[in-house]
């Protein structure tokens, strides 16, 4: 925390509150108090810094350190309504001052032009929702570009020929090249395809006072010690603080948006550490909570004007959910590529980001990634070839000489919007807090599974192309975990068929937005954050001058 | 039992990457356990055991022998596996504590079953504790000399030992793991938290990004 914060009472009414710090929330915060607004968020978890974090796998993966707790916020999950919710660990983001921005990969594609429109361009799929945005890639890419170099993304404008427009070159040069990237590089080429140097939100070079990546190797899952990682932690919200006009308040736990007689959100009630109950007053309310916990929040805050939740009248608050469909590969290498080495991902391909459905035979598209981001007590309980010895001789062996010739091969893509999958609260399974928990409801299309596998046979086939010795996949099943939570409160110019308009506005409630992955209408290819931020930027823009023109109140 | 594939594991494994054993736990007791095995390794004769008895920490400093054994190359014995367990057992796995009870008499019963002569797990030879231990891992497995008769949570014993024995030998020994860093040093993975490319055989040699040339056909559909 900056001594520049400053502190306001609850009984204050700021011009907003924000409930959420990460990848939205950090960036909407830092841009309207930059702009001069009062400005107070809302964080569920805890202020760590820098100092906190560690390699240890016990503290930050095993105990939960940065993430939303398992035992504190059980989840239920079924595959259909029909279905009683089972108990099980359902979605993971993180739970602290900077969200999941603090602990995430840092793959950082745009979307493409194709993503806002393809409803139009390839017609309704029956039994879906997919739809168009009500913006397009053109609006968005100025917000691209400012995530990029006010975040602090590395890349190389030009390298892949389907990039879409762009109006300024990546701020600094790509990470280095891995020799996971520079197997997938060779490969792609050898099937002439199109393998370019992977966009990341972690630093090349030092800049704003951040160090360059250190390539430290506890990447995935684990918060940057030097500052590199482009999290909103370290890339927003300690601006967000150096305004004087926002206070970042961690440990607060919003449950419920207040709403006046006259429909106008009042402020966020919230749990602070101790499970005292406050209300935060607030001229205009932005929910980026993410995408379970935005439409959780509005189904919680359902009284006797909003029986549905709130900005409900469409009844899609919490539908719509994509996780977005995947698939991993292994290969094995004769030499040491020590992958563990550095960041996750040197290298990409998105030579089938848009697949023709009449050839393949169904819907979607999605990227390729060559990456390493296990640690070592995660490669040996996760990643050794089938039919290794789960201990003993051949297990030690196995595992000694697999850690440092391994790679994985991921495929990311698209999950049609169903309006059966979905966030709902769950009929018995209590929190902590006494609050209903989060119920999963979630089975993919068939078209999405059918893109895994075969984005998963181009995966092999660069396997092979790069020379693995040993190769084999994790078999592509109908997903029941997920850390890319989209779709749930989706955007459009339709009250009755979105939750909010093309400002974040929701229809029903004038001074209520809602910004992070809820927003999207379309799932991308599967590397979200970015344009979960890119639209944190457009949307900081349109409330600002929402509210300048005296709009929102 | 073999590896099992299964994507949602590996995702919560490449994501969690441990067992809901570690979840209860927290993290200052398991420090105390990296500290007590450390100085355990460094001065046996006066390593103290907080749970186990000597006589278990035998037998239990054999299970983890043979889980991961030493080879070439050290293995959790010389990790000192077995004091990282037992300080864990009376902090942040304490949970645990009701499987190593119910477990150290079911091994020696079917050590002894299996194997009339001996009375102990750990007096057994390597050969016949491999035996005795693939017995935890499945419900239908021919022993070769005697049948045994399993008892209850018997084979979640092997599992939570088997599961102890990996993370104790693989956790960062500069944050908490074991200080002689003998299992990173077993799998290859240099103690060191800052590197430089290239860094590795795949790269050293890399020439550096060049375009394609000439520009490819845009898309494949």
């Amino acid at each position: 925390m900056t001594p520049d914060m400053p502190k306001y009472k609850t009984s204050d009414e700021v011009d907003f509150v924000v409930v959420g710090s990460g990848a939205a929330g950090g960036i909407i915060a830092k841009e309207l108090s930059q702009n001069g607004f009062r400005v107070v968020v809302l964080e569920q978890g805890p202020y760590l810094t820098e100092a906190d974090f560690t390699h240890n796998e016990i503290k930050v993966l095993g105990e939960d350190l940065l993430t939303n707790h398992p035992k504190l916020q059980p989840n239920t999950f079924r595959k259909t309504s029909s279905e009683v919710a089972k108990q099980q660990r359902t979605i993971m983001y993180g739970r602290l001052v900077g969200g999941t921005s603090v602990h995430f990969t840092a793959n950082f594609w745009r979307l493409h032009e194709i993503d806002f429109v393809e409803r139009s361009k390839i017609g309704p799929i029956a039994g879906t929702g997919l739809a168009d945005w009500p913006i397009t890639y053109a609006d968005l890419e100025p917000y691209y570009t400012k995530v990029e170099w006010e975040i602090g993304v590395s890349g190389l404008a030009g390298a892949s020929p389907f990039d879409p427009p762009r109006s300024k070159p990546y701020p600094m040069p790509p990470l280095p090249t891995k020799s996971s990237g520079v197997l997938l590089e060779q490969a792609g080429r050898k099937l002439g395809w199109n393998p370019f140097p992977a966009p990341m939100a972690i630093l090349s070079q030092p800049r704003a006072g951040r160090s360059a990546c250190v390539n430290c190797g506890f990447c995935l899952g684990f918060g940057c010690e030097v500052g590199a990682k482009s999290s909103s932690l370290a890339a927003a919200i300690r601006v967000a603080e150096k305004t004087g006009r926002c206070e970042i308040r961690p440990n607060s736990y919003v449950h419920k948006i207040e709403v006046d007689a006259t429909g106008r959100a009042t402020g966020a009630v919230y749990f602070d550490a101790q499970r005292n109950v406050h209300l935060q007053k607030a001229k205009a309310v932005v929910i980026s909570a993410n995408g379970a916990e935005t439409p959780r929040l509005l189904l919680l805050s359902a009284n006797k004007q909003f029986p549905n939740g709130l900005a409900n009248s469409s009844g899609l608050v919490g539908k719509y959910l994509m996780f977005n469909s995947g698939a991993v590969s292994i290969g094995v290498f004769e030499e040491p590529l020590n992958d563990y080495k550095g960041f996750a991902v040197s290298r990409v391909i998105h030579d089938f980001y848009e697949l023709d459905a009449q050839k393949v035979g169904f819907y979607g598209g999605g990227g390729i990634d060559a990456r390493f981001d296990l640690t070592p007590i995660g490669f040996a309980n996760g990643a050794l070839p089938p039919g290794t010895p789960r201990w003993g001789k051949a297990f030690k062996d196995t595992l000694a000489h697999n850690f440092t010739r391994s790679m994985e091969v991921m495929s990311h893509g698209t999950s049609l919007p169903l309006e059966t999958n979905n966030f709902s609260l769950d009929a018995n399974v209590k929190d902590d807090w006494g609050l209903p928990a989060l119920c999963t409801t979630y089975q993919d299309h068939p078209d999405d599974l059918k893109l895994a596998t075969w984005l998963n046979a181009r995966g092999l086939e660069l396997l092979d192309a790069a020379g693995a010795k040993q190769k084999w996949s994790f078999p592509i099943e109908e997903q029941s975990f997920a850390v890319h939570l989209l779709g749930t409160c989706r955007m459009g110019n339709d009250p009755k068929t979105s939750v909010i308009n093309a400002d974040h506005r929701t229809h029903d409630v004038k001074n209520l937005f809602l910004c992070d992955g809820s927003s999207m209408v379309t799932s991308g290819r599967g590397q979200p954050t970015m344009t979960i931020e890119a639209l944190a930027f457009r949307a900081s823009d349109r409330i600002r001058d929402l509210a300048k023109r005296g709009e929102i109140a | 039992m073999m590896n099992d594939l299964n994507r949602r594991d590996f995702l919560l494994r490449s994501c969690s990457s441990l067992t809901a054993v570690w979840v209860s736990s927290h993290w200052p007791s398991l420090l105390s356990a990296a500290t007590h095995a450390r100085q355990a390794v460094q001065a046996p004769e006066t390593a103290k055991l907080g749970f186990l008895t000597p006589a278990q920490a035998v037998e239990i400093d054999a299970i983890c022998a043979r889980i991961i054994p030493t080879t070439d190359t050290p293995g959790a014995h010389e990790a000192g596996v077995v004091y990282f367990i037992d300080r864990a057992l009376t902090t942040f796995a304490v949970d645990q504590q009701k499987d190593y009870h119910e477990g150290l008499p079911e091994i020696e019963g079917r050590a002894h079953e299996m194997f009339p002569a001996i009375d102990k797990f750990s007096a057994a030879t390597p050969e016949q504790q491999d035996e005795i231990l693939h017995t935890f891992e499945a419900t239908d497995v021919k022993v070769s000399r005697r049948p045994y008769t399993p008892r209850k949570n018997g084979n979640s014993f092997f599992e939570t030992v088997r599961t102890h024995t990996i993370v104790a030998f693989l956790l960062d020994p500069d944050a908490g793991g074991d200080p002689k860093g003998v299992g990173w040093t077993v799998i290859g993975r240099e103690r060191e938290h800052m590197f430089h490319a290239p860094f590795g055989y795949y790269d050293k040699d890399y020439a550096g990004w060049r375009a394609i040339s000439p520009a490819s056909d845009k898309g494949q559909s």
